[in-house]
């Protein structure tokens, strides 16, 4: 097949990619509407395993943590199951899409805005998936779902070009490294931002409710369960970001002279990992931890896509490889 | 032994005061400017104080992406002082334009790295004594710890418990020891204990990626002081030398003399490029640019050859050479009325557009009756738009034509006024041809020759290929020399610091306890317990996994004995 069959195929697996997304999303987000109006965990049925002893209450030793249950363990909701098939089919369309785009350009499907749309949100979709076989976190599908198909949706509107040959500072093995390690990363941050509405949500209804059993009602874990999630996340997200400054100061250090040179988007690059960086500072500091970190990660996140939309537009610099003219 | 468990020992890593690990500092308040100033230190090194620093710098850092730096876009600055001649000089005032070498953007990172190397260097210490201590008491109740296993095991005879006890305990020591834990051993009353701790590496990577920060920063300040980078165009066929004077354009950090650059020379023998195909998506995208040099290390070795890509530099006795642009140089001959040849350049012409059309000057300060300055386009495939304005539509050379526009008059560069070559101020000059001088552009197609408005002579646009090139116009290179022995410093510690944060984030640091002891003369109870001591979402599988080892190792040990 030649690249233009190719593409267009491409793009018709996209669409479908969106449009099982936004079914997922409903789906989800019905599940949500239910658990708030369900009054304890479903998880009551289910007998610790574990060995207890000590003089400590038994309750607190035996109780499963519900995020840590095992696929075949959780609780059989139906809206969630089926948002999560939808997610999970939606991803095999996204991901032959993204696949299609990359051999329809022979090259690396993520050279300029929209592919790079495509392959991040395929990695935000895809480290879901992955992450849902070790923790519970359904209730976050709607989020993070929701949030995919407006960025695949717009970048294909808004950003969609023809599949054109390489320019030439792109030509390197570092637009294979730097580029899908970022967007691992922000596929990460995507995740931990997700978690931090989330504890925030929490936070607030363990604030205000009256008797304890109100602030769980099976909607979601508690806030410091939440917190603790957001904060794993977000380590190994700043991780790869480190990792996406370095390879991106190397390749600058090949194709401009210089390994750094406050270029606007590495300046937002180092603003975004500075951010992080307080936010796990924040984390370990007292009066810190809790809603005012999670307002850091959040903040860190809309710095990532603040980087990535409005900075590759509107703003002047080295980055010009958005495609579009 | 009546301490909580989670109560700081001499293995935890110093933390500032108001770190959630840390003990709340029991300190009274001082009095006095001893008081004051440690209690101004405390502050400075507080985790507060580097979170508000943190933040602070990612919030300055922002305007430097919005307003442009005079690093990074000296002609965007000086666009912003054109088009907003009220606020530039606030903002200049500001050191906006100079963001990240400011006076407040400055001390925004020094206190942030005083305040990391002040928090950094007590826990140095501190950790390098915790290195070498052992692992604290056993608690007595270990039932109030974060997590925690028992097992029972009834013997018939009291003497085969109390062996089965030693036993056990010998084995946790094995198995915790295996799994690269520091072990000590504890005996009370009614029992035997191995205390346990692991992750030591944790604190040694969070230490290490602090200092290595520290060294990044050191090795940019010192590299750029040492670092010089230059620029300077080439046509095919001509050469550069590395002395100051055949720089374009030459920064040198504060401490490089620039009377000692290595004397090697680059000659251009031919600059390749190709253009994608009329008709398709990218039409004219210009790429594969190789500027094929001939080397001479010195100026007497052998010649070598070396080509210079985008993406790839090549290295010349330790300078880099990049590629930084290209674009046509058409030669250009003036001669006077009476034939004689007063100017003849191969002069490089600046691409305004992805097309190619190029813009150059050509300055004739003597030999016709006044200083003439030629303003010229070249259009390497030329055509005309509705408005019968001149646009090339290709970037190759398939219809050349060059146009000028001739000015006479003073060009201003008899004071001595540094001028660049690839404009003209036309303020002290008559406009002869084009624009609203009346008379029509003078345009040229290779070979052709034009007459010069007063017969003041001609102007020629040479046909380079009558001379051997491979095309008519020659073209040049830009290239950029650069030098920069700290980079590798850089990344060094950069990689240090990665390695350093890798360990500190993910290592887990834990203590685990195995206790054994007999609660009736025939039965023995063996509890494990453990505690995180940071960030440890596995604790609670690392805790069944060593009970399970430990079952393990007494099994093979004796197949035959115990029951439960």
């Amino acid at each position: 097949m030649n690249t233009p069959t190719l593409d267009s195929a491409s793009l018709l697996a996209v669409w479908t990619a969106i449009a099982l997304y936004v079914l997922a999303f409903t789906a989800y987000s019905i599940d949500l509407a239910r658990r708030a109006g369900a009054s304890q965990p479903r998880t009551a049925e289910l007998v610790g395993a574990r060995a207890g002893g000590g003089d400590r209450p038994v309750s607190q030793l035996d109780e499963p943590d519900p995020l840590r249950l095992p696929p075949q363990l959780r609780p059989r909701a139906f809206w969630a199951r089926l948002g999560t098939a939808f997610t999970a089919l939606g991803l095999l369309f996204h991901l032959a899409g993204t696949v299609t785009r990359g051999v329809a350009a022979a090259r690396v499907p993520w050279s300029n805005m929209y592919e790079f749309a495509l392959t991040g949100t395929t990695l935000v979709i895809a480290v879901y998936l992955v992450v849902l076989r070790r923790y519970d976190l359904r209730f976050l599908g709607s989020f993070i779902v929701g949030m995919v198909a407006l960025l695949l949706g717009g970048a294909t509107l808004a950003f969609y070009v023809d599949v054109v040959p390489l320019m030439d500072p792109l030509k390197s093995i570092w637009l294979v490294i730097h580029v899908f390690v970022a967007s691992l990363a922000t596929a990460l941050f995507a995740i931990a931002c997700g978690l931090s509405v989330t504890q925030l949500i929490q936070a607030r209804r363990e604030r205000t409710s009256i008797r304890p059993s109100d602030a769980r009602p099976g909607a979601f874990p508690s806030a410091d369960t939440l917190e603790a999630l957001a904060y794993r996340f977000a380590i190994v997200g700043f991780i790869f970001w480190t990792f996406t400054l370095i390879a991106g100061a190397i390749w600058a250090n090949e194709s401009w002279g210089r390994y750094w040179g406050f270029d606007t988007k590495e300046v937002w690059t180092f603003v975004i990992w500075v951010l992080y960086a307080g936010y796990i500072h924040a984390r370990a500091t007292r009066g810190w931890r809790g809603t005012r970190s999670a307002w850091l990660s959040i903040i860190g996140f809309a710095a990532v896509l603040f980087n990535f939309t409005i900075v590759n537009l509107f703003f002047k610099g080295l980055h010009a490889y958005s495609g579009l003219s | 032994m009546s301490r909580s468990p989670s109560e700081p020992t001499m293995t935890d890593p110093a933390r500032p005061g108001d770190h959630v690990d840390a003990t709340p500092s029991t300190t009274p308040a001082a009095f006095g400017w001893r008081g004051w100033l440690r209690w101004g230190w405390r502050q400075l090194t507080s985790m507060r104080t580097a979170l508000l620093l943190l933040v602070l710098l990612a919030t300055a850092a922002v305007p430097g992406s919005i307003f442009p730096q005079r690093s990074a876009d000296p002609n965007g600055v000086a666009a912003y002082f054109r088009n907003n001649p009220g606020i530039a000089p606030v903002l200049d005032g500001l050191q906006m334009f100079d963001l990240y070498s400011s006076a407040w953007f400055s001390a925004i990172y020094l206190l942030l790295f005083l305040s990391l190397i002040g928090c950094v260097i007590p826990r140095i210490r501190h950790h390098a004594r915790a290195l070498r201590s052992r692992p604290p008491r056993t608690p007595r109740n270990l039932g109030r710890l974060d997590q925690h296993l028992v097992d029972e095991h009834e013997f018939t005879e009291p003497a085969a418990a109390r062996d089965a006890a030693d036993r056990s305990i010998d084995a946790a020591e094995r198995v915790l020891k295996d799994r690269g834990y520091r072990v000590e051993r504890y005996s009370t009353a009614g029992s035997d204990s191995v205390s346990a701790e692991r992750g030591y590496l944790r604190e040694t990577g969070n230490l290490v990626f602090h200092v290595a920060l520290v060294g990044v920063l050191v090795a940019v300040l010192v590299g750029s002081g040492n670092a010089y980078t230059g620029q300077r165009v080439i046509v095919e066929g001509t050469s550069f030398v590395n002395t100051l004077s055949d720089y374009s354009s030459f920064s040198p950090g504060r401490f490089v003399d620039d009377g000692e650059l290595a004397p090697y020379s680059l000659t251009l023998d031919r600059f390749d490029v190709t253009y994608e195909a009329p008709g398709t998506p990218a039409a004219g995208q210009a790429g594969n640019f190789a500027a094929q040099l001939m080397v001479r290390d010195t100026p007497t070795a052998e010649p070598r050859t070396a080509t210079v890509r985008v993406n790839a530099p090549i290295d010349v006795r330790g300078d880099r050479i990049y590629l930084l642009g290209n674009g046509y140089a058409p030669t250009i001959t003036v001669r006077g009325a009476d034939g004689t040849v007063i100017y003849r350049e191969m002069q490089p012409f600046l691409p305004q557009d992805s097309m190619m059309t190029s813009l150059g000057t050509i300055k004739i300060p003597d030999g016709l009756p006044e200083q003439v300055g030629l303003v010229g386009f070249l259009y390497p495939t030329q055509d005309a738009l509705a408005s019968g304005a001149y646009t090339s539509v290709y970037p190759a050379l398939v219809n050349p034509v060059v146009t000028f526009n001739v000015f006479a008059g003073d060009l201003g560069i008899d004071d001595g006024t540094p001028r660049s070559v690839y404009s003209l101020d036309t303020s002290g000059m008559t406009q002869l041809t084009g624009g609203d001088s009346g008379a029509a552009s003078i345009e040229l197609r290779p070979g052709e020759t034009a007459d010069l408005p007063n017969g003041w002579g001609t102007v020629t646009f040479e046909d380079m290929k009558v001379e051997g090139a491979p095309e008519s116009v020659l073209r040049f290179a830009s290239l950029q020399v650069q030098r920069d022995a700290g980079a590798t410093w850089v990344l060094g510690f950069a990689v240090l610091a990665t390695l350093g944060l890798i360990t500190a984030l993910l290592v887990p640091r834990r203590r685990i306890w195995v206790k054994c002891s007999l609660v009736e003369p025939t039965t023995v109870r063996t509890e494990f317990a453990a505690l995180a001591r940071g960030e440890d979402p596995s604790l609670g599988r690392a805790l069944s996994d060593i009970q399970s080892r430990h079952h393990a190792a007494l099994t093979s040990q004796t197949p035959t004995q115990g029951a439960s």
